[in-house]
């Protein structure tokens, strides 16, 4: 069940899968949008030029080397021989995509798997992006992609495929049927929020964020229509991202295409219902923002778990999304002096966890296949991601901003990241107000 | 004490490992595996305290370059 399995693809399900490789550029369109909407109105040209510049060294990156560590599902790669098992740390292939066979007309499934990841790397790069805005300087973005497109995202990318040491557990050590992620909820929702947490925590707040008395100041995202326009841009991109990742990755039927995008609908609706009402509950009114943080919650959640569970069941983990969204932005923010303005670490991050640990409780498995060890595979994948991938994250991040400094100079926040990188505004025709959030 | 959050956040990763490589049980394994993830956690707690002081710091310096 494991991504690049040799099962061969039919030539109705290549068409099919492509055709849906094409719309899902449009999640990351609605995350770009959400993160220009979320972030504030002196910044917002940069932020978008920033999404585009952000998702172009990705795919460069990705496609010369990083392709390379993160190999192709089917071929094996660099094992160490621990206990009698191999464990298939990473990949070795040519570089430039030399050894995705993308020129061999007999093989299907090779192509799709390149774009798939080729498109995956890009929406990882912009997570943290969101997390960074108004202090998060453009080429020290650009540098950071490069190890995550370059390094990061591959080796998580490998792991959790083909014969990557997660994805083999149930192989070699009975485990369920190994790590599953059915459409990349660790390699690129769960890495991306653990890159936005490093990114928050090096940039450091944003000026006049949390004074030094009293409680943080709001900084409300300048734009909500952008937020909510994004979130329904990123419900088509995921809908054809979760069902092509379900053909491509775990070999699904054609039939149950339609049952995936089903209950990837189902997650978004579920918890962003669970957002309002508590919102709601908390605050008085339902907060927009929150709201669409919930929704994509929803999203972030089925892509590990929308291909292998029953529609209760996504109803019931996009619920648990929705609930525990609005409650950790808060706690981030107010109890952690996070300034994570898109809320990337809670919304793709934590709940990307969930989404990981949900598919060992409620997936369906195959007969004789016990939900225990399962349970302990996924288990076992969270583990690795916050014990070796984040600290490793953390390092080459710290490392960069030694050469090349993530946080803008106090000038460049005050004119704000457009004036300062760009020399002009999104909204040249708006009359600039002064600093309202700053005591 | 940044530091060292890190390296409990890596040692709770390979506690996981090993116990997946040494234990033969699955009710065992969980248990380390559990163990190592708490670990991990408190590798993540000590780290956060470390940025949450940081944080403060550097509004209170902010703080006394207004008042300046």
């Amino acid at each position: 069940m494991t991504g690049g399995s040799g099962a061969t693809l039919s030539e109705t399900a290549y068409g099919l899968a492509f055709g849906l490789l094409l719309l899902t550029p449009l999640a990351i369109a609605g995350v770009a949008l959400m993160n220009t909407g979320l972030g504030r109105s002196r910044s917002a040209a940069q932020s978008l030029l920033g999404s585009l510049l952000i998702v172009a060294v990705a795919v460069l990156v990705f496609c010369v080397f990083g392709s390379s560590f993160a190999g192709f599902g089917s071929h094996a790669g660099a094992s160490l021989m621990i206990a009698g098992k191999a464990w298939d740390w990473v990949g070795h292939e040519p570089i430039l995509l030399g050894g995705a066979g993308l020129q061999d007309p007999t093989t299907l499934r090779a192509p799709l798997m390149v774009l798939l990841q080729v498109l995956s790397v890009g929406l990882a790069a912009i997570i943290p992006w969101g997390s960074g805005a108004d202090r998060w300087r453009t080429p020290a973005a650009c540098i950071a992609t490069v190890a995550t497109a370059g390094v990061l995202f591959p080796l998580v990318a490998h792991w959790v495929t083909g014969a990557g040491w997660l994805a083999q557990l149930g192989a070699n050590f009975g485990l369920g049927v190994g790590f599953l992620d059915a459409g990349s909820g660790a390699s690129v929702q769960v890495l991306g929020g653990l890159t936005a947490l490093c990114v928050v925590w090096i940039a450091g707040p944003r000026r006049g964020k949390f004074p030094k008395s009293g409680v943080s100041t709001a900084i409300p995202g300048h734009h909500v229509i952008f937020v909510l326009l994004g979130c329904l841009l990123a419900l088509a991109g995921w809908l054809a991202w979760n069902a092509a990742s379900a053909l491509i990755f775990l070999s699904a039927p054609l039939s149950t295409v339609a049952g995936t995008a089903l209950n990837t609908l189902l997650s978004a609706s579920a918890a962003v219902l669970a957002t309002f009402f508590i919102t709601r509950a908390r605050f008085g009114k339902p907060d927009a923002s929150l709201c669409a943080n919930g929704w994509l919650a929803g999203l972030v959640v089925s892509s590990a778990a929308g291909a292998l569970v029953s529609p209760g069941a996504a109803i019931f983990i996009g619920c648990v999304a929705g609930v525990i969204t609005p409650v950790l932005v808060e706690v981030l923010e107010l109890g952690l002096s996070l300034d994570d303005p898109s809320g990337g670490v809670a919304v793709h991050g934590v709940v990307g966890i969930w989404g990981l640990l949900a598919v060992g409780l409620f997936g369906r498995l195959p007969a004789g296949v016990g939900r225990a060890g399962q349970v302990l595979a996924q288990t076992i994948g969270i583990s690795a991601l916050i014990g070796l991938v984040f600290p490793l994250t953390y390092l080459l991040f710290w490392l960069l901003d030694k050469r090349v400094a993530f946080r803008v100079d106090r000038d460049g926040e005050r004119l704000g990241m457009d004036l300062h990188e760009l020399g002009g505004g999104a909204y040249p025709e708006f009359v600039v107000h002064r600093d309202e959030f700053q005591r | 004490m940044k530091l060292a959050g890190f390296f409990l956040s890596v040692a709770g990763f390979f506690l996981t490992v090993a116990a997946l490589v040494l234990l033969p049980s699955l009710g065992e394994r969980f248990a380390f595996v559990i163990c190592g993830i708490l670990v991990e956690c408190g590798g993540l707690g000590m780290v956060t305290r470390s940025h949450v002081e940081a944080a403060r710091r550097m509004q209170s310096r902010e703080g006394r370059e207004t008042l300046r």
